[in-house]
């Protein structure tokens, strides 16, 4: 177990990187702390099975190196590092039993057979296999082959964390849910660092005490689901996580007042002066319909069930908010309101006054 | 639901049964029909029973063959699939030096077969051939054309020549499909390189490993133009394989009656020996 610090990383695919594109990971700093659940979320292409893969070892990376409670591993290949992977396809070895191939990891390290058997059956009763030790690997249904991926991550006792790569994409979705709260009922009892890579917001908030969020090849925020709910730090953030994600709506700032078609729009963040390219961020779960406000028009009406997806067209773009089963929704002259505490302004993408924008 | 009886169906299938007919069924029955007659001359026929049969799998000269025939095939199956395998696994899996590799590795699979007998036939005789030569320059007295050792030297070296291709391009397929996660998930297991060749490479190549052994296995039990146009079966009956010694019956000696037999029994152990392969390569593929 162990403390994960990545210090300075970049990395790039190609030999010769000049340009912002040819890098897949920017420039990173991270720390994960010994036992933590951490999901990596971002959307395809960003860059985190790039940075799974650098720091199970897979990958060497181009600038930047990876601590292990300040040893120094970025050169030390996988087998050295004591991670276990799980990638997004199982992997299990086709001619071997479900024990055999638990067993396998242990085998390599030249391990006495008798604590092979001891530790194989505790991790088996750990992920339920106990009674398909004997069976062919290959023969199991694709969540059984995962879970054979994790054991085989698990049955090492010098594992300092378990690394996952999108593990559920070939699981039937009825099981995603199991193996999920599977996962995290095992988090909770081994305390091991897990990491875990995934598109799928609801995978990331409901598994990580921390979820990382990345985009193009950058770390947008680290936070807790709430955090990143309530508070984004990026109208990427707010735009990638809830559903519907948050309205982005350009927007005129000046001497410290934002406004939209000359509708001043009070706003969370103080910030002074001006700015250029601002832009107003708020949820829809926190607009409504009011007697005064700015000017819009409904263009479409989903219905949810307990609520409806309204979008509203004003000056400034189109705006979604959410209406509660049996409010009204004005047909004409609608009038909308931002909850100043959840409004906030963004510049250049990032929130106002912080240390990013 | 009651099916729908058609008969108009079989209206469709009948140019597949005239050609399977004409191309398979009817020469076949052909022989069949040789193998229970004796002939005069003059298209007089009479009912032989299974004399012939007998005959054949009584004549020392027929289990000879079949000897030689036997140790020619296993032995370019073993010297073809480890090195074809070895072949396949040290070729570059990206680059331009996989084009380049494969093309060269198909090169010996373009060239006609009686070209390849001709080829190492210059190439290998012991005065002027450039193989020949340099064994004889080396000290080593060798003559394909008289010695019946280095008959079969030339011989086995030529198949291997001609045919490993085709196991490395079948066993190179296997290995390209097998995906990246498993090398690194080998890795993170901290498997050796035995370990991944045994147990991911392996059993990965099994289905194509099995192809190529038997075609390979029938192609070389139905050999004749190379062996023909390299030795023609000699010196004396050494490298005279089934099919050589097939033709010299048939055509040579114009024994219908018995050639007719041993195609028939050349067939069978074709088929029963091609079943025990597949039977073997593929037990414990059914789950």
């Amino acid at each position: 177990m162990a403390k994960i610090k990545l210090s300075h990383l970049r990395h790039s695919y190609v030999t010769d990187p000049s340009t912002d594109e040819d890098w897949a990971l920017k420039r990173l700093d991270l720390e994960w702390d010994d036992g933590g659940a951490y999901a990596l979320l971002g959307p395809s292409g960003c860059g985190k099975t790039t940075l799974l893969n650098i720091i199970s070892g897979l990958l060497v990376p181009t600038e930047g190196s990876i601590l292990f409670d300040d040893e120094d591993v970025s050169h030390l290949p996988p087998e050295q590092r004591h991670i276990a992977q799980v990638f997004q396809f199982p992997v299990v070895y086709d001619t071997m039993t479900v024990f055999d191939n638990l067993a396998f990891p242990l085998r390599n390290r030249k391990i006495a057979e008798d604590v092979v058997r001891t530790r194989v059956e505790e991790v088996a009763d750990m992920i339920d296999l106990t009674d398909r030790l004997d069976r062919r690997a290959s023969g199991l249904t694709a969540d059984g082959k995962q879970k054979i991926s994790l054991g085989r991550g698990l049955v090492r006792t010098d594992v300092n964390a378990v690394l996952f790569d999108e593990p559920l994409t070939v699981i039937d979705p009825h099981l995603k849910f199991q193996l999920r709260s599977k996962l995290k009922e095992l988090h909770q009892r081994i305390a091991l660092t897990m990491i875990y890579v995934t598109h799928d917001q609801t995978e990331a908030l409901t598994f990580a005490d921390k979820v990382v969020v990345m985009n193009m090849g950058e770390v947008v925020q680290i936070g807790t689901p709430v955090e990143l709910f309530e508070n984004p730090q990026h109208t990427f953030v707010g735009h990638f996580i809830g559903s519907p994600g948050m309205n982005v709506l350009p927007c005129r700032f000046s001497r410290g007042m934002a406004s939209i078609d000359g509708t001043k729009i009070p706003v969370a963040n103080k910030v002074k002066g001006d700015l250029k390219d601002a832009e107003i961020g708020i949820r829809p779960e926190f607009v409504s319909f009011a007697a005064k406000g700015l000017d819009a028009k409904v263009v479409k009406v989903s219905d949810t069930g307990r609520f409806s997806i309204v979008e509203a067209e004003c000056a400034a773009g189109k705006v979604k908010l959410l209406v509660g089963e049996g409010d009204d929704i004005p047909s004409e002259n609608a009038k909308l309101s931002f909850d100043a505490a959840n409004t906030r302004i963004y510049t250049d993408g990032w929130l106002a006054g912080s240390d990013r924008a | 639901m009651d099916k729908t009886a058609n008969h108009k169906a079989w209206f469709f299938v009948l140019p597949v049964l005239m050609l399977v007919a004409f191309n398979a069924i009817i020469p076949l029955m052909t022989v069949v029909n040789y193998s229970v007659q004796e002939t005069f001359g003059d298209n007089n026929f009479f009912w032989a029973g299974v004399l012939w049969f007998e005959e054949v799998l009584r004549s020392e000269r027929f289990h000879a063959s079949l000897g030689r025939q036997l140790f020619f095939t296993f032995s370019i199956l073993a010297i073809e699939v480890p090195l074809g395998v070895a072949i396949a696994l040290a070729m570059p899996r990206k680059g331009i030096w996989v084009s380049v590799c494969l093309v060269l590795m198909a090169m010996p699979l373009l060239i006609p077969w009686n070209v390849v007998g001709a080829i190492w036939n210059i190439f290998a005789l012991p005065n002027i051939g450039l193989l020949g030569q340099m064994l004889n320059g080396l000290g080593i007295d060798y003559n394909f054309t008289r010695q019946p050792g280095d008959a079969w030297f030339t011989l086995i070296t030529m198949d291997v020549w001609h045919w490993t291709s085709l196991v490395v391009l079948l066993a190179y397929a296997g290995l390209a499909s097998i995906p990246e996660a498993y090398y690194q998930a080998a890795k993170i297991d901290g498997a050796s390189s035995w370990a991944i060749f045994r147990y991911i490479q392996l059993p990965k190549m099994k289905r194509v490993l099995t192809i190529a052994v038997l075609l390979r296995f029938m192609d070389s039990f139905n050999i004749y133009t190379e062996p023909f146009v390299l030795t023609g079966g000699g010196p004396g009956n050494s490298t005279t394989l089934l099919s050589i010694d097939l033709v010299k019956v048939a055509l040579g000696q114009f024994d219908l009656g018995p050639a007719a037999a041993m195609s028939l029994i050349y067939f069978l152990v074709i088929l029963l020996l091609s079943w025990v392969f597949y039977t073997l390569m593929m037990r414990g593929e059914e789950q």
